[in-house]
């Protein structure tokens, strides 16, 4: 019952802030309200006992989109540009679409309802069958990895496409400069005249990272996984070009590797797959990688976790990167 | 004993709640950025510590405590360390701290 309110209540944050941002005329201030939103969504996933889905949110919507959006800001301008006409087109259009949705929740089951589809279908056979087939306590991940392992290569193929498309459309060289837009003076690499956030950050980087490999090899025992693993470790070097300017993190992961680390995720990921393929198996079917189906298990998903973590990394980091080079062409 | 660390606990949390709404309240009603970081950053730091310590009695000696231990070592070092990059942002930005009494509701600048 307390679950239920506190989840109201955080329900209710979201939808103010989403009015916020949408009120709000100053972009910075809409980036930052957009980073809390995610943030409660994320306490909201972990109300619903999502801890995976939720760590994912607290990285990524909060941590890394907000940095990725803030360096679109300093292309841009920071002010919204006034003068839409259609505003009543777009009012009628969101009101519809808003009652089309709330007339939709009429038909889904109720929260926490055992009768609903989803504990109906496949969802029991994988948490009964995941201690029996692949042995780890953290179901998400068997699911993730293993079970819907076709899911899963789709999704970092998305992420490989997407991370390929932004390089594409942001490292085109321009070679006519904006009137409004300064170089950066050397002195303003970074946060060389912030003592305090430097000293501080340098310390944490560390910790930041050895996080993220700690989120990334224990996502078969506690929430985590590539992907959050991925967006922790692409942070903590997001951190270290914003302490230190960009050309430092450039020359600690130049471009060339980060392009190698894409690919190469998405290529381990691949590559496993077709091992099992070789050994006399389905394509992602793991058991034959080893003499026991269950430690072949394991091995598999340690494995693809790890191209998942590489790929995401190199794809944050890259697109953080072009951003970063948008801004002194 | 488990009476004794549960009233003191949850003095610890109460304690926590009142620093955390005490520093919403500043952080809406104070006149300017400086005095409304000085109300939130109470927030970040006593109202956090407060509530991190009462939860920390809540666990016991188990891994937990531990955990919350680190979450409250990286809170501390990393909660002053925003409201000073804050600060001196504003400061290179060019807005001065004002001097002397505002009255509420008077400069928001």
């Amino acid at each position: 019952m307390i679950i239920i309110l506190f989840g109201i209540f955080l329900l209710a944050l979201t939808v103010i802030t989403a009015l916020a941002i949408v009120q709000s005329e100053s972009l910075f201030a809409a980036v930052i309200l957009t980073g809390i939103f995610s943030l409660l969504m994320a306490a909201n996933f972990f109300l619903l006992d999502a801890a995976d889905v939720a760590l994912t949110e607290a990285a990524i919507g909060a941590g890394v989109s907000t940095v990725l959006f803030l360096g679109a800001l300093a292309l841009t301008g920071e002010q919204e540009r006034s003068g839409s006409k259609n505003r009543l087109l777009a009012l009628g259009v969101v009101t519809i679409t808003t009652l089309i949705v709330i007339y939709a929740t009429f038909d889904k089951p109720r929260f926490g309802d055992p009768a609903a589809p989803v504990h109906q279908h496949v969802g029991p056979w994988y948490l009964e069958k995941t201690p029996e087939l692949i042995d780890i306590p953290n179901a998400v991940t068997a699911v993730l990895a293993s079970f819907r392992g076709y899911d899963t290569i789709g999704e970092v193929f998305v992420v490989l496409t997407a991370g390929i498309g932004v390089l594409f459309l942001l490292s085109a060289r321009t070679t006519a400069r904006p009137e409004n837009m300064q170089p950066p003076k050397e002195s303003h690499q970074g946060l060389r005249h912030y003592l305090v956030p430097r000293v501080v950050g340098r310390m944490l980087i560390p910790f930041i990272f050895l996080f993220g490999l700690y989120v990334q090899f224990h996502g078969d025992y506690g929430p985590g996984g590539g992907f959050q693993a991925g967006a922790i470790v692409a942070a903590s070097i997001i951190l270290y070009a914003l302490l230190e300017g960009e050309e430092a993190a450039l020359r600690a992961l130049p471009m060339r590797v980060l392009q190698w680390l894409i690919a190469g995720g998405a290529l381990l990921y691949g590559a496993i797959g077709v091992m099992g393929m070789l050994l006399g198996g389905n394509f992602l079917d793991y058991s034959v990688l080893a003499s026991d189906p269950i430690a072949g298990q394991h091995i598999g998903i340690i494995l693809i976790e790890l191209g998942v973590g590489i790929t995401v990394t190199g794809v944050l980091l890259s697109v953080f990167h072009a951003f970063a080079a948008r801004g002194k062409v | 004993m488990t009476t004794v660390i549960d009233i003191l606990s949850w003095v610890f949390l109460t304690g926590g709640g009142l620093f955390v709404f005490i520093g919403g309240l500043g952080a809406l009603r104070m006149p300017n950025l400086y005095t409304r970081m000085h109300a939130a950053s109470l927030t970040d730091t006593m109202g956090a510590v407060l509530v991190l310590v009462g939860i920390m009695l809540q666990a016991g000696l188990t891994l937990a405590t531990i955990k919350l231990a680190a979450i409250l070592l990286f809170l501390l070092l990393t909660s002053p360390t925003a409201s000073n990059a804050l600060a001196s942002a504003a400061i290179l930005s060019g807005l001065q701290p004002q001097e002397g009494t505002v009255r509420p509701g008077g400069a928001s600048e």
